[in-house]
């Protein structure tokens, strides 16, 4: 156990290490979310609803903490499955370091990286005018709900990762995309036509994001659908369902590399 | 007993293709056994079961005494895995590089940074111990990733294909490093695919086909079987071929459409010499005269009697 502990430290430490020695990345990781924020705040922002009417910065930043969350799938997958690629996978399976070490660490330095992001983001909001209005301690139970996602995304990231390739690996950002469209992250699922309202009411992210909204005090909350409607509930549920199904996943996965 | 590494009727199916097919092996302690094979042969999958990487199929391995199927931990605690590919992370330094895997194996930080000195010193990495190792050479990346193995002094080291895209002088290197580690007293398990390299460290060489070991014996044991060197003469014209064939012996074989004609010698210079005043007193003027060691492909058609397939 004691073991476990310190595995999982020295291999998230690796992580945050590489994170703060590559200050591309660490560019990278933060120019888009900030850019997004300038674009879609400030450019796109004027000619934007939110449906039940509100400030459309308020509306906004809520939708991009969970974009940026969503996209850290992106990375968990990446860092994955560079491991397995370049060995260092089996590297691990092959020393007498605890096997929870490895997953526990990826999780930490996840987390770690994605508070980083959120924080710098909170901030890039709270300059241009975006704000929370029902106190700190429901604006931390938003950010923790964030977390929640985050770090049930992990497992989604880690079986993902043990299943495909860097190169396949690289190419996920097409997919997260329009996953993190499909929501009522920039735009209110009630101005999108009939289907697609259903897909963006329903998706798990959209979940995360209202209940989110409603502790800030932030505009755009609410709706008829039973998902919109039941938002805080569902942002607890949807990444207790996606740990449930990939934590074992990954596990197995784990062990059928032997295989 | 006595047996650092012992498998027996080894099976390792994947999919429908047989990739270990009764793979038997006994390393004795301190030694440094060479597996030898083309790629596919089974090389690589042995030491991944051997180093608890893969579950077997059939057939039982023991290392370091332990049973590799039931005693995975104990097994894990006593060998050391170098795969193919370099595990040396680049972003983080030498140092830190060693320090990481010394706390994996459960050292205190200080024990893990005082072994890590050790390393490095012995290495020959002490002035780029603080150089981040994507500053490294190759050769010098590959000493990192051997000294990260040698961490705990594992009683068995695999090492697969250790020089596989290094120059003749990194070779070099990494071949030094590997005797001095089994002079300390641990027993490797090398896979490779070049024939100097298995000439150069192993005591044992085995030779795997088809998941099965087609040949085994000490390096001088096999090339005796392979006939040794040849001798090779190219001559210009037809005509000149069958007085060729009588200076270089009745086992010469002719190839008639690159004017050539070859043979086994043993004693290489005494051979070259002879040859050449024989050749002269005929009257034949070659166009070349070359001794030639076999080559890996003429090993396995000496040995399996089918070509080593080479994936692309």
């Amino acid at each position: 156990m004691r073991y476990a502990v310190i595995d999982s430290w020295v291999v998230a430490k690796r992580d945050l290490i590489h994170w703060l020695r590559e200050p591309v990345r660490v560019f990278a990781n933060l120019a888009y979310p900030i850019i997004s924020v300038l674009i879609f705040g400030l450019v796109f922002g004027s000619a934007m609803n939110v449906f039940g009417g509100g400030d459309y910065i308020e509306f906004l930043l809520p939708g991009m903490f969970g974009q940026t969350i969503a996209f850290g799938v992106g990375t968990t997958l990446m860092m994955v499955s560079m491991d397995a690629d370049r060995g260092v996978t089996d590297r691990f399976r092959a020393s007498p370091m605890s096997q929870t070490g490895v997953v526990a660490g990826r999780s930490i330095a996840d987390l770690v990286n994605s508070s980083l992001e959120l924080l710098v983001l909170a901030l890039c909001g709270l300059v241009i005018g975006w704000s929370f209005h029902d106190g700190l301690l429901n604006a931390l139970a938003a950010f923790a709900l964030f977390l929640w996602l985050r770090f049930a995304l992990v497992w989604v990231g880690i079986y993902l990762g043990l299943l495909v390739k860097p190169e396949a690996a690289q190419a996920s950002w097409m997919f997260l995309f329009p996953l993190t469209m499909f929501a009522n992250t920039f735009v209110s699922p009630e101005l999108m036509p009939g289907w697609l309202r259903a897909v963006s009411e329903w998706n798990p992210l959209s979940s995360t994001v209202a209940a989110a909204r409603e502790l800030f005090g932030n505009p755009g909350v609410g709706g008829d659908s039973w998902a919109a409607q039941h938002s805080l509930l569902l942002a607890v549920l949807w990444p207790a369902v996606f740990v449930a199904i990939f934590w074992p996943l990954s596990v197995l996965k784990y062990r059928n590399l032997s295989r | 007993m006595g047996h650092a590494v012992f498998a027996e009727g080894l099976r390792k199916r994947f999919d429908q293709k047989a990739a270990l097919d009764g793979f038997d092996l006994a390393v004795p302690a301190g030694t440094v056994c060479g597996l030898l094979g083309p790629n596919g042969a089974g090389k690589t999958t042995a030491v991944r079961i051997l180093a608890t990487l893969l579950r077997l199929d059939g057939g039982r391995a023991e290392v370091a005494g332990f049973d590799v199927a039931r005693e995975a931990p104990q097994v894990r605690s006593q060998v050391a895995l170098n795969g193919q590919q370099s595990t040396v992370d680049d972003v983080l330094t030498g140092k830190e590089n060693l320090v990481m895997w010394g706390r994996l194996y459960h050292l205190s930080r200080r024990q893990a940074e005082a072994r890590a000195d050790e390393l490095l010193e012995q290495f020959g990495l002490t002035d780029a111990a603080d150089k981040r190792a994507k500053h490294y050479s190759g050769g010098m990346r590959r000493r990192l990733d051997l000294a990260s193995s040698f961490i705990m002094r594992p009683s068995v080291l695999f090492l697969d294909e250790p020089t596989t895209g290094l120059d003749p002088r990194n070779r070099g290197e990494v071949w030094r490093e590997v005797k001095r580690v089994v002079a300390e007293g641990t027993t490797v398990l090398l896979t490779t695919q070049y024939l100097d390299e298995a000439d150069q460290l192993a005591d044992q060489i085995v030779v795997l086909d088809t998941g099965r070991v087609a040949a085994q014996g000490t390096p001088d044991q096999l090339k005796s079987r392979l006939g040794g060197d040849r001798i090779e003469v190219v001559v210009r014209t037809s005509e000149e071929l069958p007085v060729v064939r009588e200076v270089l012996g009745h086992d010469a074989e002719v190839d008639p459409d690159g004017f050539r004609v070859s043979a086994a010698v043993t004693d290489r210079v005494a051979a070259l010499t002879r040859v050449t005043s024989g050749l002269a007193s005929r009257g034949v003027e070659a166009e070349d005269i070359a001794l030639r060691r076999p080559t890996l492909d003429e090993v396995f058609l000496a040995i399996t009697g089918h070509r080593a397939e080479v994936r692309a």
